[in-house]
């Protein structure tokens, strides 16, 4: 039980002055991700066929090669953002908070490099 | 990970007391009221309660004095104004938060289900323990704060234009109806200030005559604090006088990404 008093323990260990970035950049990305979303889905519309040789041309193609790299690094940092969010939500203990974080760190750096790695990949055609 | 069931100690018994309407009575509505009792140990339970609707008031607190007037002298509840301006009667009315005072029983078409704020500790049947609650309300510093001294020969002046931005939330109750409905605030309502507090830091810093707009947002100015909220709006679906903390607490974070753009 703990003698410390209501208002003690809700100013806890103060403001961390911190979060408008995160928001801020939950909604800069999210933006970004408008034009970018709406090229990817209308460029591959617009391909005559979705077998591996047209994709594969298409994307060596500078402009889309590049768009796709963005929407694709765009896309993971925007989902990084959301899903911390979530930990932050509803995992209260904090070593396994640290831990999820971390977990979902790698992992979103390594989701993303695979990704911007792949699609270099094809569009330099090695 | 979050608590999405109950502790083993607060699953509702299904064996509650049932109270019948006296022989006679035509016009029935079944109440059905969570009762916890702190000193026999045992876990909550719901007691069903006949109400003749001929003899008793319109709304649902009505129903409440009468049960325990009449029926069961041991129902605990929370009441004071019966006119929705204390805010004492606050509580879970068929799945909704909201004033017991100035809810309809009509408004409801089945039985009337009656619990208490929601994921607050309870104390007694319908009375949650608001320390949390009130402790968050007295972090933000809901009191003028200045460092112009005050004109000797009057009060500080307020244009209309600048009363009206303050008017709204101003008329917030502290009922608690906005926080205890927010889901946010019921997995985190130890770091998180919840709609209530929020609004009434709102309340503070746009007022004209305050100086303290920076500190106040300095305080709330952190992860849990405010940016708990994720724009749900149930606070403002709750709300029994119409106030709209979602949006006051959406222009904070505005104010916020102002100061530093």
């Amino acid at each position: 039980m703990s003698l410390r008093s209501p208002l003690g323990r809700v100013a806890g260990l103060g403001s961390a002055k911190d979060g408008t970035a995160h928001w801020w950049a939950q909604r800069v990305s999210a933006v970004a991700l408008i034009p970018l979303t709406l090229w990817f889905m209308f460029s591959l519309l617009a391909l005559p066929a979705l077998d591996y040789a047209t994709v594969r041309a298409w994307l060596a193609f500078p402009l889309s090669g590049f768009l796709a790299v963005l929407l694709v690094a765009v896309l993971t940092y925007h989902s990084y953002l959301g899903t911390i969010e979530i930990v932050e939500d509803y995992v209260p203990s904090a070593g396994m908070k640290i831990f999820t974080l971390l977990v979902l760190r790698f992992l979103y750096v390594l989701v993303g490099g695979a990704s911007i790695f792949a699609i270099l990949r094809v569009a330099f055609g090695s | 990970m979050a608590e999405f069931s109950l502790p083993a100690n607060s699953k509702v018994r299904k064996d509650g007391r049932i109270f019948k309407a006296p022989a006679g009575a035509k016009n029935v509505r079944v109440f059905k009221i969570y009762r916890f009792d702190p000193d026999s140990g045992g876990n909550p339970r719901l007691d069903t309660y006949e109400v003749d609707m001929d003899a008793c008031g319109p709304m649902v607190l009505d129903a409440l004095i009468k049960i325990k007037n009449e029926v069961d002298s041991t129902l605990t509840f929370r009441r004071s104004c019966r006119e929705g301006i204390c805010g004492s009667c606050a509580m879970n009315i068929d799945g909704k938060n909201g004033l017991a005072c100035v809810s309809a029983c009509a408004d409801v078409k089945h039985d009337i289900k009656i619990y208490p704020l929601p994921h607050l500790p309870v104390i007694k049947d319908l009375i949650p323990d608001l320390t949390n609650f009130y402790a968050q309300y007295a972090s933000i510093k809901p009191w003028l704060q200045t460092r112009t001294a005050a004109p000797p020969d009057r009060e500080r002046l307020q244009s209309k234009e600048d009363q009206e931005k303050v008017d709204r939330p101003s008329a917030c109750i502290l009922c608690a109806c906005c926080s205890t409905g927010c889901p946010s605030y019921w997995w985190n309502s130890d770091r998180y200030l919840g709609p209530a507090a929020l609004l009434a830091a709102y309340r503070w810093i746009v007022d004209s005559r305050d100086e303290a707009a920076g500190e106040r947002l300095d305080y709330l100015e952190d992860p849990f604090r405010l940016y708990r909220c994720h724009t749900i709006m149930n606070c403002t679906e709750a709300c029994p006088k119409d106030l709209n903390p979602a949006k006051a607490i959406g222009e904070i974070k505005q104010m916020m990404a102002h100061r530093r753009l």
